[in-house]
């Protein structure tokens, strides 16, 4: 079947599967979000332990999201993981140090002779979930932004600034897509705990962080948004001649209205969860919220990516700029790839399966109690 | 390609993977065989209905958990670290390499990430029966997860399916199937085999410790009773994978099996060396004995690496120097050709930029011609094709005497738990406490076999360590590889107090 695909339709449809991977990313790092909720939120240790065991529940899963993210980049374009992992060395690593620490944190922050401490492997979930996230969607911001770098006719590359990545927590906007992101799994974070933790007060203030974190989350977005629609993007043309073009990113939004349609539903999916959460007693804003999310950056990853953009531009010298074509596995591979992605709606069905089994009755503190469940 | 290389970032960067990935192969071995022990024991328990044995699983659950969540710390950095530290490999092999990681990701990391939730927390929310599926398919997404991995580090060692495209400066693939090489599937039996063996062995190590107390007696002596029976299984299929990766590993590369015996001049019906002690002073192509002692069993590593009592097998010095009776190129005559090689892609790359194409396809021939000798040309020393000779000599004799005295080990365990006299053979369990920690130093002198004993090659001939890492400063990685250091030991040590502690408690809290 993939076979008769041509090769710029492979790589159309890795970029896809890389986008969803990242947009599904984005929503299950509500379990980052909130981790930095773990100690605003409750009022005393029985409840932080209930939230934190609502969220180690599903840590995994987001953990595993980021490495499959990774893996399949690699796998699909491996020009833009050899330039920007190795190029952007400190950012990455800090960010890889940042999940290293949440890893152990769940597990061994309540076992006895711990070594480093309770709080420690507290702080650990909340630099995760705040230094982790904001650098996160700082990188992920030089997608718009660009970075300096240098490919030779090796396709080797070699990085010109010093610090190493770490100069794009000097772009505005680089930052703003961090903290939209950070306030965005904040949000998320607390409709989560709304969904899943059958606990008035943990709700109620639940609520209230919403509400909060909107007042800064919602500006940030609309001003991440304006200015990437009235920026100039990196586009390269048939004889992969890469120039600057006015309003890039808005023209990939109005040349494929489809996109425009998926990303309009996901904002006002994600304002109407924000909505339900502070006005309406319900415990479902995470669906809105969570699906919104999953649209809105689904559909802004590929106006990164496709419609002849470069989705990994550089500002050092613009025909090093990298897209889905000349940064793409080989034909062959991106085929033989591609029959392996037909496992992924089984993957996540079994994934919905598993989530509804263990998320059909809301979590209280009696399971805090639970002698046959496992504790953080 | 790199004219400048700064051998310094070079061994940072080795020096660092090496300690992420040795970090990460403490806890794998355990994740792999605890899996299927834990699901084995809840089969029991769904078939008798006996709670004992979710007690029983449930404890060793408990142990499992604390070193499943070091070994997901330690292993996210792996997968990023080809990008970070060897960007130029990334490149050259991301056409090959990145499948297998992304099917890794696609098929077994979610499969164990999505069922741990549900045999963890699951108990009372879902049916016996799904548990058990989900504490099996658990164990099937650990090992399904090793699978792909071995795969993209066998064609490391032995890169077939793929063809190298001079316009894109890369390795190919061009079968997915042929990727898939016997080497690489007897790579995998071997490498999780080892893993369930000091999965085993960690149980007798708990369980014997258990009975040294006096306490927890029939958790601990049906513990040895599961982990011997599979622990004497796994150990006898590792023997026979173990010849199996020997003779590949005589066929793929030949001087990794010569440092392995510490062949230096070879001949027809070589012996296998038992025990041997290296001479320090022996060095590539003099004339020095190369053992200052050493007992070894005639004519069994022609027999190992060729199905032949009577096979050559080529030494280090014939690898060197070449034989022409054998019709082996010396490495002086493979760096030569490396270098047209070299010389003829950069010919190709100025051919095709002059839209030159007739010339183009001359360098495109003369480049094919010499192709498989490319990673040749970035070396310059011949004696730099051989790897250090006493680390894998020593390791790879560590490896299999342990591996022999494991099979021993399990089975008098189990002749002992037959028997029902395993509480009066103290010192047999002091033994089997004390062989744990053997378990591991076989497991990591393996690596340490497979690693040490392909250098200088990243992708054997195509690709030397030395031209794979990313272009960054030698002090970048120098302070990575120290806050690495830094973090990974605070952790172990977390790890191992906490496991102490939990195996102090007991499954009384289960």
């Amino acid at each position: 079947m993939f076979e008769t695909f041509d090769y710029i339709t492979l790589q159309q449809y890795w970029w896809i599967i890389v986008s969803l991977l990242g947009a599904l990313l984005v929503f299950l790092m509500f379990v980052q979000g909130g981790q930095t909720l773990i100690f605003s939120l409750p009022k005393d240790e029985e409840e932080k332990n209930l939230i934190i065991n609502t969220l180690g529940r599903k840590w995994e899963l987001t953990f595993t999201t980021l490495v499959t993210f990774g893996g399949a980049a690699f796998a699909s374009f491996p020009l833009f993981y050899s330039t920007s992992f190795g190029g952007a060395y400190w950012v990455w690593v800090a960010i890889l140090f940042c999940f290293i620490i949440q890893a152990v944190s769940y597990e061994y922050r309540s076992k006895p002779n711990n070594f480093l401490g309770k709080k420690t492997y507290e702080m650990f979930l909340f630099i995760n979930g705040s230094i982790g996230v904001i650098l996160l969607g700082t990188a992920i911001g030089t997608f718009f932004t660009g970075s300096e770098f240098y490919i030779n006719e090796y396709n080797q590359s070699f990085w010109q600034t010093k610090s190493r990545g770490l100069e794009a927590a000097l772009n505005l906007n680089n930052v703003v897509l961090g903290l939209v992101v950070f306030f965005l799994v904040r949000i998320l974070g607390a409709m989560y705990f709304i969904n899943s933790i059958k606990n008035d007060s943990i709700a109620l203030k639940a609520r209230n962080v919403i509400k909060t974190n909107s007042l800064v989350f919602i500006p940030l977005f609309l001003y991440f948004v304006i200015q990437l629609l009235l920026r100039e993007g990196y586009h390269y043309n048939e004889a992969s001649i890469v120039s600057l073009v006015k309003y890039k990113y808005l023209n990939n939004l109005l040349e494929m209205p489809i996109i425009l349609v998926l990303f309009l539903i996901g904002v006002v999916l994600v304002l109407f969860g924000i909505y339900k959460a502070i006005l309406k007693n319900t415990t479902n804003p995470i669906w809105f919220g969570g699906i919104g999310t999953i649209l809105t950056v689904f559909s802004l990853l590929l106006i990164a990516g496709l419609n002849n953009t470069c989705f990994y531009p550089s500002s050092y010298n613009i025909q090093s700029s990298l897209n889905i074509v000349n940064a793409s596995s080989s034909r062959y591979t991106l085929t033989a790839m591609s029959y392996v992605s037909l496992l992924v709606p089984f993957v996540v069905a079994y994934i919905y399966y598993v989530w509804l089994a263990m998320n059909k009755k809301q979590i209280d503190k009696n399971d805090l109690n639970d002698k046959d469940s496992h504790i953080y | 390609m790199l004219e400048n290389i700064d051998i310094s970032l070079v061994n940072w960067s080795r020096a660092q993977f090496a300690l992420t990935a040795m970090y990460h192969w403490i806890f794998v071995p355990l994740t792999l065989g605890l899996t299927y022990l834990i699901a084995i024991m809840e089969t029991v328990y769904v078939l008798t209905g006996k709670e004992e044995w979710k007690k029983m699983t449930k404890f060793w659950m408990t142990l499992f958990g604390i070193n499943f969540a070091i070994g997901v710390s330690t292993g996210i950095i792996l997968e990023f670290e080809f990008g970070t530290n060897w960007s130029n490999y990334s490149w050259l092999v991301g056409d090959v390499f990145g499948a297998p990681l992304a099917i890794e990701g696609i098929m077994a990391f979610f499969l164990e990430s999505t069922f741990i939730a549900v045999m963890f927390f699951g108990w009372s929310k879902v049916s016996k029966k799904f548990h058990l599926l989900s504490s099996w398919l658990v164990a099937i997404g650990a090992s399904l997860s090793a699978f792909w991995i071995l795969v993209a580090n066998a064609w490391m060692q032995n890169p077939v399916g793929t063809h190298f495209n001079p316009d894109t400066a890369r390795s190919e693939m061009i079968n997915f199937w042929d990727v898939i090489s016997p080497l690489a599937i007897n790579k995998f039996f071997h490498t999780v085999l080892s893993g369930y063996v000091v999965s085993a062995l960690f149980v007798i190590c708990v369980a014997g410790w258990y009975l040294l107390k006096g306490r927890e007696i029939w958790l601990s002596k049906m513990s040895i009773r599961v982990a011997s029976i599979f622990g004497l299984v796994a150990s006898i299929l590792l023997a026979w994978t173990g010849d199996g990766s020997a003779y590949h590993v005589a066929q793929k590369q030949p001087a990794k099996l010569a440092a392995m015996e510490g062949l230096y001049k070879g001949k027809e019906g070589a012996g296998l060396i038992v025990i041997g002690v290296l001479n320090p002073n022996k060095k590539v192509i003099d004339n020095n004995e190369p053992f200052l002692f050493k007992m070894e069993i005639p004519k069994m590593l022609s027999f190992l690496g060729y199905r032949d009592f009577n096979a050559f097998v080529p030494g280090i010095d014939d690898l060197v120097k070449g034989n022409e009776k054998y019709k082996i190129l010396s490495a002086e005559e493979k760096i030569i050709k490396g270098k047209l090689a070299r010389a003829a892609l950069s010919e190709y790359k100025k051919a095709k930029d002059a839209n030159n194409n007739d010339l183009k396809n001359i360098w495109q021939k003369e480049f094919e011609v010499n192709y498989k000798y490319l990673g040749y040309g970035f070396l310059n020393d011949p004696k730099s094709i051989i790897p250090n000779v006493p680390i894998t000599f020593y390791s790879f004799h560590i490896m299999v005497g342990l591996g022999f005295y494991f099979i021993g080990l399990f089975a008098l365990f189990l002749f002992f738990i037959y028997k029902d006299i395993i509480v009066s053979k103290r010192w047999f369990l002091w033994l089997g406490v004390f062989s744990f920690p053997l378990g591991m130093i076989a497991s990591q002198a393996g690596w340490i076999v497979a690693e040490v004993g392909r250098q200088p090659w990243v992708i054997q001939d195509l690709m030397p360590t030395m031209v794979a890492t990313s272009n960054i400063d030698a002090s970048a990685v120098m302070i990575t590889f120290f806050l690495f250091l830094s973090l990974f030991t605070a952790l172990l040590i977390a790890e191992i107090k906490i496991m102490i502690h939990q195996i102090k408690i007991g499954p009384k809290g289960e």
